[in-house]
């Protein structure tokens, strides 16, 4: 069967947005405590306003204290903040591991699709050693992937839909 | 989502907002390497954390204006397969054309017994209903007399972000549909005449609402099978 073609999320979304959604730690879940800026910026540099910015991660695994699963509204500089568990390593093929990270799926105006894409942290040794990160041969492009430090608690990346500086999307 | 037929590109010069915002590199594919990508693993939801909300017709108190709709249709995978306990969000226009959203400018009444958003759980045969009224047409700013089609906007959950679907429903006979831009992005006559929903006279309760059907199919079965919650 032909699978069902996807439309834009269109600029009032708003009606499904849920503002605590954005706070996965809500009903008390346990672990590292931390916050992420996402900045969304477009072609010409401008920001992204009205997007919407899901947000899933497979480890702590999801339970009644932790959804693993947010949705966050970027405000009018583009940005949008999670509260959430720092993910740990996720099992990959063999006996390696998938660094620690976020999976991320960007809606907006003007995108007839999501975006997939996926954020790490620059502080995890098994970065090196990841095989969706050792499969981007550039390494500014590498790094569109990594979130830095922003505070004792705090992570920030920049998300770049289309340029020079183009965050690398994910075929799903 | 590749090649895909069934699928819009991102960039649809038709559609202006798509020219600063589509991604202009290719699209990293998932390393085999990876075996579970977390992408395939989640997010799921219970009706007990999200309410459901499956009747939009009615709100504050009394019944919105226009005309009522009942909406029902299956939600499987590319298989075929009944797709469970999978949370559809739902939101759309009032009969006039307008959103109750602050950044809705178009000049046509708020209805304040409408506002617009529902929320649904499909069941083990991945069957799922609401209840709304028909949206109406609305003004954009793409071109010169723009207008968007009746439409209504659909959020669903499959077994994973993989599956992740954001569409919109149209209804048969709208003149606006040939001339829509968002809707003509899918090439494929065939495909986007799929997001057309039937009208369904089976489905239409007698002396209360149109019955409209709406069937809908989540790709990416293969890297996602589907587990019952
Ligand atoms: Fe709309």
């Amino acid at each position: 069967m032909l699978a069902t073609g996807s439309q834009t999320i269109g600029p009032y979304w708003h009606l499904i947005l849920h503002p605590e959604w954005a706070d996965l730690t809500r009903f008390g879940a346990v672990g590292e405590r931390i916050g992420l800026t996402i900045g969304l910026r477009d072609g010409d540099g401008a920001p992204v306003g009205d997007a919407a910015v899901e947000l899933w991660q497979a480890t702590p695994p999801a339970d009644a204290r932790f959804p693993g699963f947010g949705r966050a509204s970027a405000d009018a500089e583009g940005r949008c903040r999670f509260t959430t568990i720092k993910p740990g390593p996720l099992p990959a093929a063999g006996n390696a591991w998938q660094a620690p990270h976020c999976a991320l799926a960007i809606f907006a105006r003007g995108l007839l699709k999501p975006l997939f894409t996926r954020v790490y942290f620059a502080d995890e040794a098994l970065n090196a050693e990841d095989p969706l990160l050792g499969a981007i041969a550039d390494p500014a492009r590498r790094a569109s992937l990594i979130a830095k430090a922003a505070g004792p608690t705090d992570w920030a990346i920049d998300i770049v839909l289309q340029g020079a500086n183009e965050t690398v999307f994910l075929e799903l | 989502m590749s090649a895909d037929m069934s699928q819009p590109p991102y960039d649809a010069p038709a559609y202006a907002s798509t020219a600063r915002r589509a991604p202009r590199q290719t699209l990293l594919a998932l390393p085999a390497a990876l075996a579970a990508a977390s992408e395939a693993l989640g997010p799921r939801f219970a009706p007990a954390g999200y309410p459901p909300l499956a009747d939009l017709s009615r709100h504050a108190g009394g019944a919105a204006l226009g005309e009522r709709i009942i909406v029902a249709g299956r939600l499987t995978d590319e298989a075929g397969r009944p797709l469970r306990g999978a949370m559809i969000e739902i939101w759309q226009a009032n009969a006039a054309g307008r959103y109750d959203h602050p950044q809705d400018a178009h000049d046509a009444p708020l209805d304040p017994h409408f506002h617009g958003e529902g929320r649904v759980f499909t069941d083990d045969d991945g069957a799922y209903r609401f209840v709304s009224i028909k949206p109406g047409a609305y003004p954009w700013r793409n071109h010169p007399n723009a207008w968007r089609p009746n439409h209504i906007h659909l959020s669903l959950f499959g077994a994973g972000f993989a599956q992740r679907l954001i569409t919109q429903m149209y209804f048969p006979g709208d003149p606006l549909l040939a001339l829509d831009p968002i809707y003509l992005a899918i090439a494929d006559p065939a495909a986007r005449a799929r997001l057309v929903a039937r009208f369904d006279l089976a489905l239409t309760e007698p002396e209360w609402a149109l019955g409209y059907r709406f069937d809908i199919v989540l790709r990416g079965a293969a890297a996602t099978p589907m587990e019952t919650p």
